[in-house]
């Protein structure tokens, strides 16, 4: 580890693009915008851009009070309401961050929603969630049902239903929030914008593909994926991001520079790993830490792929802009079924050149925890590589154990050590 | 001699184990862990290292034609009387520290009688130590003296309590004692002490016999024992005074020190304090798979001592208690300090405590197998390490669930089990020594 952390111009523009956003939203109420509440997966916000809607996404909401060390406050609140232990830390963050007069991550008070937005059901407590926000704020809900690929493939009749249910259902509830007439050109203006933002996007994820990687695909990667996976997708702002960010990561590359990391820039590239599962929030820097400072660089990873699936060749279609939401939508990791999910982590693995696979389960989220150690073990057998799990949550502090987190990454990583050199294949 | 030094700092004790340039183990040392992570390590250290240079004598005693037929009869008495003497110098200290605290004014008003009284403890004390005692030989190494300081110290004083200086009085002064004496790392005089214990076997041996036994005491303490490499390991790693590249996780070590016990070992239990490991090796002892225990204690041996203390019990009682159980008793393993409660409940409902207990050692036996099937499951053959491998009943408990679920299995315990990740840790250090040499 060696120099000063350097804000590169693209953080700075996101920083700007995401204040605008949120001051946007708190003036809401005086310029009389509409307001959507939306899921990250799934997310239509180049049809919400269509109608002029402002979207806010909770889970973002959660993950940034975590960050900024609130989850724990906003959990308490939610647990006095009577929301139990075990439900999803997401929800009681935003329940509680709501009932505290909900003011959002930068530091303005939130409007409320004129509709919510139900655009993704892979996650069944997105349902739960919205239901009971549906109370909270007394607002109507409109539902978009998203088929689960519980096959591994797409069908036609699926795009059919999800487009049917756009039709009939979304737009008309769009039109009414809004008071604007659906105007198909303005969704494929913004389809272009977005298929121009997710090539780029591609092309950052994939130059870690290159040794020593120029980026980390896990926790950089977070950052990367947040315009795009935000309010700003299909947007000229965005598009112009990706550009920029794309322009940056490949002149590091040609530089042979490694990731930037919050204490630094990460010099010596010892591990390569692909990590699935998402990250925690509530220890997000110490957390990084634990792999920075051992040389670990995360090349892949699937939680990158939550709010959209492009690096296996989608991208949003002018020429077809309700098929590929559909498509898009279905498309979105979790939505993806056990068999697909190993098949992306062994293509990581080796389009990637990983050393091993890491898989952090957060005790918040069943849409990712069921069936990870079975994937983990189907990928051990099918590469060969050695694979190591972990056990955090997304914004709940009290399931991050930094010792244990800690003791589990560093015993993980000697194991691969140990299976790399050569005289510790000598008999002990 | 070249010797490579694995030291396993555990939550409970400090392991450190020497092992010579072929691997084989020259000597091992245990304590207590404390508060002071670096004073642990040491003791260990200390303690290994005498051990190492017994085997060295050992093997001086065995290469002398004279000698050669007693060697381990001479062994034994020489560590006898090394022992004794490292008792008397650590009694010598207490002592001293006792009287120290008998000045405090918090016991101002019984001062005179409590110098007394203390003084006639540690006067009998003393007698007991200088007695000779040859049976009790092997066991000495192992045990701490702090232990054996205790159960004489409280004997005598319930002997010597009255209505002026109480039961209680006396053991304070112990407590706080006992404490300091255990916190201070004395020097051994390892050479003078080994002298002085020749000189005392001299007379009953032959003049000739004697003679020799003095030259090859010379010989061996001439040897140089040179600690080229120390590798630590254990949950207080991070706090062992070593850089980073002389400290690997305890996974690595278990499952490399599992390997040299038995190296047909392909799964390895560890059980100890506080975490429970499974790992899988492959044929030479690499780690290719491990799950430990994250966000709860309940499959832990403090469970067990949880248990041991509810029940005013030592915790080495409950296997022996818990294999007497004739009837199953199901009981649940997710919360240590619950299975307290249902333990209380199930007593006062009228159930045996041996019935109960096995249903205890089940308990934390299920969430071991647990964590087996996470890890990979378990292959043939199974180690079993930790303090828990030595209780009976979890054994047993272990041995018919690996059974049910996976068949028949080779199930291996070491005597030894406890050092298992000091032996792995010393046998990196041996790698790492090599790896040097063939760098230079």
């Amino acid at each position: 580890m060696s120099g000063k952390a350097v804000k590169e111009q693209s953080m700075v523009k996101q920083k700007e693009l995401i204040q605008d956003h949120y001051h946007e939203l708190s003036r809401a109420p005086e310029t009389g915008r509409k307001v959507i509440y939306t899921f990250v997966p799934g997310n239509l916000t180049e049809l919400f851009r269509a109608f002029d809607l402002l979207p806010v996404y909770p889970e973002i909401n959660a993950l940034q009070s975590a960050m900024r060390q609130k989850s724990t406050l906003f959990i308490n609140e939610a647990e006095r309401a009577g929301h139990a232990e075990d439900v999803c830390t997401y929800v009681k963050t935003d329940i509680g961050m709501l009932r505290r007069g909900n003011v959002g991550p930068s530091g303005e008070k939130l409007p409320p929603p004129d509709l919510l937005v139900l655009s993704y059901t892979g996650c069944f407590t997105f349902m739960k969630w919205f239901e009971l926000l549906r109370q909270e704020y007394d607002c109507p809900v409109v539902m978009l049902h998203t088929p689960y690929q519980g096959d591994g493939k797409i069908t036609p009749s699926m795009v059919r239903y999800m487009v049917e249910q756009m039709r009939t259902e979304v737009i008309p509830a769009l039109e009414k929030v809004s008071g604007i007439k659906y105007d198909e050109d303005r969704l494929k203006e913004a389809m272009a914008l977005s298929e121009s933002a997710e090539t780029d996007l591609v092309a950052v994820l994939e130059s870690a593909k290159h040794r020593p990687s120029p980026i980390d695909g896990y926790f950089g990667g977070v950052y990367y994926i947040g315009p795009i996976f935000n309010a700003f997708r299909g947007t000229p702002e965005a598009a112009e991001y990706y550009r920029m960010l794309r322009g940056e990561v490949e002149e590091r590359m040609a530089q042979g520079l490694g990731p930037v990391t919050p204490d630094g820039l990460l010099a010596n590239e010892k591990f390569r790993l692909v990590v699935e599962g998402p990250p925690n929030w509530t220890s997000f820097r110490e957390f990084w830490k634990m792999f920075h400072e051992e040389g670990a660089v995360v090349v892949a990873s699937t939680y990158t792929k939550v709010g959209g699936l492009y690096d296996t060749g989608f991208r949003h279609d002018k020429e077809h802009p309700l098929e590929s939401l559909a498509h898009y939508c279905m498309g979105c990791y979790t939505n993806n079924n056990l068999p697909q999910r190993i098949d992306l982590l062994e293509r990581y693995a080796r389009d990637y050149s990983a050393d091993g696979l890491l898989v952090n389960s957060v005790k918040s989220c069943n849409s990712f925890s069921a069936g990870q150690l079975l994937m983990l073990r189907e990928f051990e057998k099918r590469t060969g590589l050695p694979g190591g799990f972990i056990e955090t949550d997304l914004v709940d502090a009290r399931y991050f154990s930094a010792a244990n987190v800690k003791n589990r990454i560093e015993s993980y990583l000697q194991m691969i050590t140990q299976k790399r050199a050569p005289s510790a294949r000598a008999e002990a | 001699m070249k010797a490579f030094v694995g030291i396993d700092l555990g939550s409970t004790t400090t392991k450190a184990v020497f092992l010579d340039e072929s691997g084989q183990v020259l000597g091992r040392g245990i304590t207590n862990s404390r508060s002071s992570y670096d004073l642990a390590a040491k003791i260990a250290r200390d303690e290994a290292r005498v051990s190492a240079r017994f085997a060295l004598l050992e093997r001086s005693l065995k290469a002398d034609e004279g000698l050669a037929a007693e060697a381990e009869r001479l062994r034994s008495e020489l560590i006898a009387h090394f022992h004794r003497h490292q008792q008397l110098v650590q009694l010598g200290r207490l002592r001293e520290i006792a009287f120290v605290e008998a000045h405090a004014p918090r016991v101002a008003a019984i001062a005179e009688p409590l110098r007394e009284r203390l003084a006639v403890i540690l006067d009998a004390m003393e007698a007991e130590e200088k007695r000779p005692r040859l049976g009790i030989l092997a066991k000495q190494t192992s045990e701490f003296f702090r232990d054996r300081a205790a159960s004489a110290f409280s004997r005598l004083a319930e002997e010597r309590a009255d209505s002026t200086v109480k039961f209680g009085d006396l053991m304070g002064i112990f407590d706080k004692a006992i404490l300091q004496v255990e916190n201070t790392s004395f020097e051994l005089k390892f050479d003078d002490s080994l002298r002085e214990a020749a000189a005392e076997l001299v007379p009953a041996m032959g003049a000739e016999q004697g003679q020799r036994l003095i030259r090859v005491v010379e010989t061996s303490l001439d040897i140089d024992l040179d600690e080229v490499r120390t590798i630590g390991t254990g949950y207080g790693r991070q706090r062992l005074p070593f850089a980073k590249e002389d400290i690997r996780s305890e996974i690595l070590c278990h499952g490399l020190g599992a390997h040299a016990q038995f190296p047909g070992t392909r799964t390895v239990l560890d059980i100890g304090g506080q975490d429970t490991k499974a790992i899988q090796v492959d044929e030479n002892g690499i780690v290719t798979s491990f799950q430990m225990n994250d966000r709860c204690a309940a499959g832990c041996g403090r469970y067990l001592g949880y248990i041991a203390d509810e029940m005013s019990l030592g915790v080495h009682e409950l296997g022996p208690i818990a294999q007497q159980s004739t009837r199953h008793v199901h009981i649940a393993s997710t919360c240590t300090v619950f299975a307290g409660a249902e333990l209380r409940d199930r007593l006062t409902a009228g159930q045996r405590r041996e019935d109960i207990l096995a249903g205890l050692h089940r308990a934390v036996i299920l969430r071991a197998v647990a964590l087996l099937a996470r890890s990979g499951g378990v292959e043939e053959q199974f180690t079993f390490t930790g303090g828990v491998a030595n209780n009976p009943a979890a054994v047993d408990a272990l041995q018919e669930l690996v059974h049910e679920n996976y068949g028949a299995r080779t199930l291996n315990i070491s005597p030894g089990s406890i050092y298992t990740g000091a032996l792995g840790a010393a046998l990196f250090a041996l790698r790492a020594g090599e790896e040097r040499w063939e760098a230079a």
